[in-house]
């Protein structure tokens, strides 16, 4: 069977970035790639579970960071795994200041648009990456 | 002399467990005690950055009680916080409290319903009652 793509947000909840970052994975993993793509728990990283530290050992893996402290791909790589990938929800906001989140959690309209353009732009990267 | 009374913080710490239902309860439930039910008393862990080694996070962990709140009972919140900063005062698992108050969990870890706020509500207040408690005992 061919390698997929693990894609992990940060998920962080202070911000509504890591909001932005999670919705954006569910749109790529559930609409746009099914096939491709599939999400795991991070924190799970943390404790060593071995399903999830294969699953990210034996595939790709690009990360969703929602700011610059670039957590989720710091998990990953003290995990003893180099990404594929690893892109930042901020560089998204900053091509698009219009879209401005309502909540943290609560994204209204502007923020699920931005989290479907952050989708696009990941199913573009999943492309570049399976074409490894 | 005066001794400074620092008011006393509580930091809650949920998995945010991405690949199940109940990690996007964690979420909510605990956005909602720090932006509702207790905002001037509690604080947020962020669990990635936690992790990541975020050296202001752990010291709060080491220094202030915190509640971990986690989906499922793998309890990556909870065994994460022992090991980087101590144990927490309480430790909450959301399959289990659900559970124990017959509510089923969300279907989608997408969206809630208005019918899964019953979930969130619950372990909301639970996070509260047990805030309290902590605030009660400092």
């Amino acid at each position: 069977m061919g390698k997929k793509v693990v894609v992990l947000p940060c998920s962080g909840i202070g911000k509504a970035y890591g909001e932005i970052g999670r919705q954006a994975v569910y749109d790529l993993a559930e609409d746009l790639k099914p096939e491709d793509v599939k999400t795991a728990c991070l924190a799970r990283l943390m404790i060593d579970d071995p399903e999830t530290k294969a699953m990210v050992k034996d595939n790709f893996v690009i990360t969703v960071d929602g700011c610059g402290m670039d957590c989720a791909r710091k998990n990953v790589e003290a995990a003893g795994k180099q990404v594929d990938s690893s892109l930042r929800v901020v560089e998204a906001f900053k091509k698009h200041r219009d879209l401005k989140p309502q909540g943290v959690l609560e994204l209204g309209e502007p923020g699920f648009k931005l989290a479907h353009i952050l989708a696009e732009r990941l199913s573009e990267e999943v492309d570049c990456v399976m074409k490894k | 002399m005066l001794e400074e009374i620092k008011p006393k913080k509580v930091g809650i710490i949920p998995c945010n467990g991405e690949e199940i239902c109940e990690g996007s309860i964690t979420r909510f439930a605990s956005r909602k005690v720090l932006d509702k039910l207790r905002p001037n008393d509690t604080v947020t862990v962020c669990l990635p950055l936690f992790i990541a080694g975020g050296k202001e996070e752990r010291e709060f962990a080491k220094n202030y009680p915190t509640i971990t709140v986690d989906g499922c009972d793998k309890r990556c919140s909870q065994i994460s916080t022992e090991k980087l900063s101590g144990r927490p005062y309480h430790s909450i698992v959301v399959s289990d409290l659900l559970k124990e108050h017959s509510i089923e969990p969300p279907k989608s870890r997408r969206a809630l319903t208005d019918k899964d706020q019953a979930a969130v509500d619950l372990v909301a207040d639970e996070i509260t009652k047990k805030v309290d408690e902590i605030l009660e005992k400092s």
